[in-house]
């Protein structure tokens, strides 16, 4: 049985989800998923409901908040492990997305919580930005 | 009173495949296949891990009378995206196993990974169901926020 569409596009998904620290572009992520690149944006939207360029943000962020809960890496340490560049921008990113920034979040919400008992896929899930949240 | 759980169901595209994947690359055994001629060919095809014999994966494909052709499709394209499950199996050895199955090619959407509950790593069965395998370890969450605001 020929796989669909789906399952090709979910092969660039994973993608995002095991390699968020490499610099990852639409023609990598079109190639895993056997389509253009114009036809991979348009049809990962369709399929999940937001861009890429949105998955691979929030997989960075979800990665980052985790760095800065349970290590003692730095801010720039841990803005290059998840994909970033520049301190700059992953600062600025993290605190529209997250609210707070980097230090900030690593002084109220480090070290073991309750939450560490979720499974790491059940995270990932809900970790995700909603719609429209920038 | 209900005992334990003794079948989870899994849809996936093609049963041949499925029973290959789960068999060959997992190293799981084959339960039952069965296929009942006077229900059109519907296959019954069960299978699990071999220290579990309680415990069994039913591997379905949603194929008609049971299921009408457009509701499969529907609900293939949830699982070709992986928006179906996912399990959790556990292992005594997260990172030797995730290699084995990456040396069977295993498709592995995670590495393992340390987290409080354990070495974690994901991996998908060629429908695109996910899978994670997790080494748990043992830990209480109260004693480490107790040793943290101690400074340890």
């Amino acid at each position: 049985m020929a796989a669909a569409l789906e399952r090709h596009l979910l092969r660039a998904r994973d993608l995002v989800d095991s390699r968020y620290g490499e610099p990852l572009d639409l023609r990598r992520l079109a190639r895993e998923a056997h389509v253009s690149p114009r036809h991979f944006s348009r049809s990962f939207r369709r399929v999940f409901g937001e861009t890429p360029y949105q998955y691979l943000l929030s997989r960075r962020l979800e990665r980052a908040r985790h760095l800065l809960r349970t290590t003692q890496m730095s801010v720039a340490e841990i803005c290059l492990e998840v994909g970033f560049t520049s301190v700059g921008s992953f600062t600025t990113t993290f605190r529209r997305h997250v609210g707070v920034a980097p230090t900030t979040f690593r002084q109220a919400h480090g070290g073991p919580s309750p939450a560490d008992r979720v499974p790491l896929c059940f995270v990932k899930a809900w970790a995700r930005q909603p719609q429209g949240s920038g | 009173m209900i005992d334990a759980i003794s079948h989870v169901g899994v849809w996936v595209d093609d049963q041949d495949e499925a029973k290959a994947f789960y068999t060959e690359k997992l190293g799981f055994e084959v339960r039952e296949d069965a296929t009942l001629e006077e229900f059109g060919g519907y296959r019954w095809l069960t299978v699990g891990p071999p220290g579990q014999p309680d415990v069994n994966i039913i591997l379905s494909a949603p194929v008609p009378p049971a299921i009408d052709a457009e509701t499969a499709k529907q609900l293939m394209a949830l699982v070709n995206k992986g928006a179906m499950g996912p399990g959790i199996f556990r292992t005594g050895d997260c990172r030797k196993t995730a290699k084995e199955l990456q040396e069977r090619g295993v498709e592995f959407t995670q590495e393992p990974d340390e987290r409080f509950y354990g070495i974690d790593a994901g991996f998908r069965d060629p429908s695109g169901n996910e899978w994670r395998l997790v080494q748990p370890i043992e830990y209480d969450i109260e004693t480490l926020q107790r040793a943290q605001a101690n400074g340890g």
